[in-house]
């Protein structure tokens, strides 16, 4: 019996036949509606006792023509036989749907961007206000109807709030505490994240973020614009490691096209993933550094980073944002020599890891700032939905290309490092231990980089050649059609997810079969991480939370989209 | 006669303490002095809110090291600053904050505005994001790129240090007015007084 057949039957049994209706997408996603009302009872079983630990993303889908406009999806993720489950239920326009925070303490974000973003309202969520666009504005933009380019202006600031909104009762600041407001743009903070926290003394209180101060409605870009020129925008979601988006993404897009992409092309894949986790974490350890007020390892570091800057630019012409993939495959060719640069590379890097690794690991004032500072338990990892470095520093072990093999990571040789406490300085060490096993696994791939086409060659799909373009009638039309026409993904749904430098990056694509996806929904991996911040500093001093927000490697970019 | 005798006089005695001080310093203007050290000791702001702010930290680095061209003191604080170095979007919800900003530095005060989405909007054009920030502050340099490369941030600091050897006249800088100022009062008490931009209405 096929997973889907068992859980047909388990469901079947406990709530009685037809009340859900079970399918297989032609992609292999297995599918559970359910009315509405059924949800949170559904939810609860699957937790308990279908296995399926992780809520990965709530997200809405609008569709007007419909009479029960909205669609609330649910991902759900089984950390134990990496099995995945996506629970769908219709939602009218003015009815509410009961709040899986219950169930998830991480569906807390999930089903606030969802109201504000569509405007389904989530009964019994404790916090049911705006997350992203700012406090003046009206209306909810990713429904159809919402023009992508109409702007609407801010003037003020919203002030310092916690729970509720500032209107509500319930946020009275205490006169016995101070109110302290960090960020955006504060020495202290990365970017444009604010946290504002009340403080007794130096302990907090209770602290919260705001966040949208970069929301730059890629969701909603995605919908105006084809597949391939959505490429460039997914780089700007997680920009310190850019390559990596864009293979999340083209993966997700193939596999509902039902395209398997040539070895080279897989490879040369692995290579940009494997670069790219290594900037990032050079990133988040050397910021992270910075912020404990170590200024050194981040130059040091950087040196390193401009070393991938220049195998990407070699590759590409561009440094940081690269949008090297295509639909199919790759835009060219790796130049002659490439791997051997990226070997040679491998052999510093080792180096400089090891360099940084005493600069930073071993020394007693990083130590004593990070050690037994604001741990996570796996049990609440899990909960909140983090994945990635974090999740792992808390002592579960969980990575996709492991859990979840893709482009042939299974045949590679690498360990996956895992912490003990989900304190900040088993997060530095997971990190620091990833980027060894990437260079490791770099060198097994450019050792033996297969020859042949590093994209496909289907005329639906991949733009001819130039010199075909140029060179022969038959080129120039194909080239023609594929412009006008677009790159067509049949009608469907599919949720793909890579282990990006942060954790689980998931893409849910739903396709009309019209040239620009009908909507893309990005499962950022900070976002499930970020929202878990109050209540993991609560009771800490306040310089902890700066280390703690270092630490998450929050980058605004897929924070906020 | 005594006249013309004393003219000689003094050129000679002029003539002479000219060539004294040539031989230990030179002349100059006040303005132009000070020119040449506003230019050569810019404290810049990295207004870094995206992807152009991870390229900033590459302008700051190692290889192109910012530090060769006097901009060398990052500061995070608006009060230590006098070059404002927006990288990155500025969405509608950030425009406010970067207006407050640049409103605590002290003059004079340079602005950058690194990168498409600082400049135009970039390929944002969308529901949240702000059309170029020189719609709400004015910017002296548009360093064009998405992001630019650091040598195009190098050229775009030279640029500026040129206008300001040149005392290029900056009517965008001396026009303007806060998008959200009203009945003359600049900056906001505190960080809760919201209310006072409430009536500020955007042009």
């Amino acid at each position: 019996m096929s997973q889907l057949e068992i859980l047909k039957s388990d469901l079947t049994t406990k709530f009685g036949a037809d009340v859900f209706k079970f399918s297989t997408t032609a992609a292999g996603d297995h599918v559970v509606e359910a009315a509405k009302e059924n949800i949170p009872a559904l939810l609860k079983y699957l937790k308990e006792y279908a296995g399926f630990n992780f809520l990965m993303d709530v997200c809405g889908v609008d569709y007007p023509t419909r009479a029960k406009r909205f669609d609330v999806v649910y991902h759900l993720f089984s950390s134990a036989d990496s099995r995945r489950l996506r629970v769908k239920t219709q939602v009218a326009e003015g009815e509410s749907v009961q709040t899986a925070t219950t169930i998830w303490k991480g569906a807390d974000w999930f089903e606030r961007e969802a109201y504000d973003m569509f405007g389904i309202v989530f009964q019994g969520h404790a916090n049911l206000r705006k997350i992203l666009t700012h406090h003046q504005f009206v209306g909810h933009p990713l429904r159809k109807d919402y023009e992508a380019d109409k702007q609407q202006h801010c003037n003020s600031v919203i002030p310092i709030h916690f729970n509720n909104t500032p209107e509500k009762a319930g946020d009275v600041l205490d006169p016995k505490f101070v109110p302290i407001n960090i960020g955006p743009s504060h020495p202290a903070m990365h970017g444009t994240l604010r946290v504002m926290a009340e403080l007794d003394g130096e302990t907090i209180v209770r602290a919260n973020c705001e966040i949208g101060y970069l929301h730059r409605c890629f969701e909603k870009m995605a919908e105006t614009h084809p597949y391939n020129q959505v490429i460039p925008y997914t780089d700007r979601l997680n920009y310190c490691s850019a390559p990596m988006n864009n293979v999340g993404y083209c993966k997700t897009v193939e596999r509902l096209m039902g395209i398997e992409i040539p070895a080279r092309a897989q490879a040369m894949r692995v290579i940009l993933c494997e670069l790219s986790r290594v900037i990032d974490h050079i990133i988040a350890v050397g910021t992270g550094g910075v912020d404990l007020g170590a200024l050194t390892a981040f130059f040091h570091l950087f040196t390193y980073r401009e070393k991938v800057y220049n195998l990407f630019e070699k590759l590409c012409g561009a440094r940081l944002t690269v949008s090297m993939t295509r639909v199919g495959g790759m835009a060219y060719d790796a130049p002659e020599g490439w791997f051997n640069d990226v070997l040679r590379f491998c052999d510093e890097m080792s180096d400089g890891i090891e360099e940084i690794s005493k600069l930073m690991i071993g020394n007693k004032i990083f130590i004593q700032r990070t050690k037994d500072v604001c741990p996570v338990s796996a049990q609440n990892a899990i909960e909140w939905g983090y994945t990635g470095p974090l999740l792992r520093a808390s002592g579960v072990n969980l990575d996709l290309r492991r859990a979840d093999p893709y482009y042939g990571y299974d045949k590679l040789d690498f360990d996956v490092p895992v912490g003990t406490n989900g304190d900040i300085y088993d997060r530095y060490l997971v990190r620091i231990e990833e980027m060894r096993q990437s260079i490791r696994i770099i060198r097994q791939v450019c050792k033996n980089v297969p020859s042949g086409d590093y994209t496909v060659r289907d005329k639906g799909i991949v733009l001819p050649e130039k010199k075909d373009v140029y060179g022969n009638i038959e080129g120039l039309m194909n080239h023609f059609m594929l412009v006008i026409k677009g790159l067509r993904p049949p009608v469907g749904e599919i949720y793909d997810a890579t282990e990006a430098a942060n954790g689980e990056l998931g893409f849910y694509l739903v396709s009309d079969g019209s040239a620009n996806p009908y909507r893309l929904k990005v499962r950022p991996p900070c976002f499930a991480i970020y929202q878990s911040f109050p209540e993991v500093v609560k009771g800490s001093m306040l310089a902890d939370a700066i280390a703690t927000v270092a630490s998450m490697n929050v980058i605004a970019g897929e924070l906020d989209r | 006669m005594p006249d013309a005798q004393n003219n000689a006089q003094n050129n000679a005695l002029d003539q002479s303490a000219d060539e004294l001080a040539r031989s230990f310093a030179f002349t100059t203007k006040l303005d132009a002095i000070a020119a040449w050290g506003q230019r050569n000791a810019l404290w810049p702001l990295p207004y870094g809110t995206a992807c152009c702010g991870i390229e900033l930290m590459s302008v700051m680095g190692p290889k192109y090291d910012l530090a060769r061209f006097g901009a060398e003191v990052v500061r995070f604080s608006p009060r230590q600053a006098d070059l404002l170095l927006v990288a990155g979007t500025i969405t509608e919800k950030m425009a406010p904050i970067l207006v407050r900003i640049y409103q605590q530095m002290l003059e004079p005060k340079f602005v950058i505005s690194m990168g498409a989405c600082a400049s135009s909007g970039g390929f944002y054009r969308a529901y949240h994001v702000l059309q170029g920030c020189d719609k709400v502050i004015p910017v002296d340099v548009y360093v064009p790129g998405c992001p630019p490369t650091p040598e195009a941030v190098l050229d775009g600091v030279m640029s500026l240090q040129k206008m300001i050897k040149d005392r290029t006249p900056r009517p965008w800088k001396d026009q303007w007015q806060s998008p959200f100022e009203i009945n003359g009062q600049t900056v906001p008490s505190s960080l809760t007084s919201s209310n006072t931009f409430a009536k500020g209405v955007r042009p």
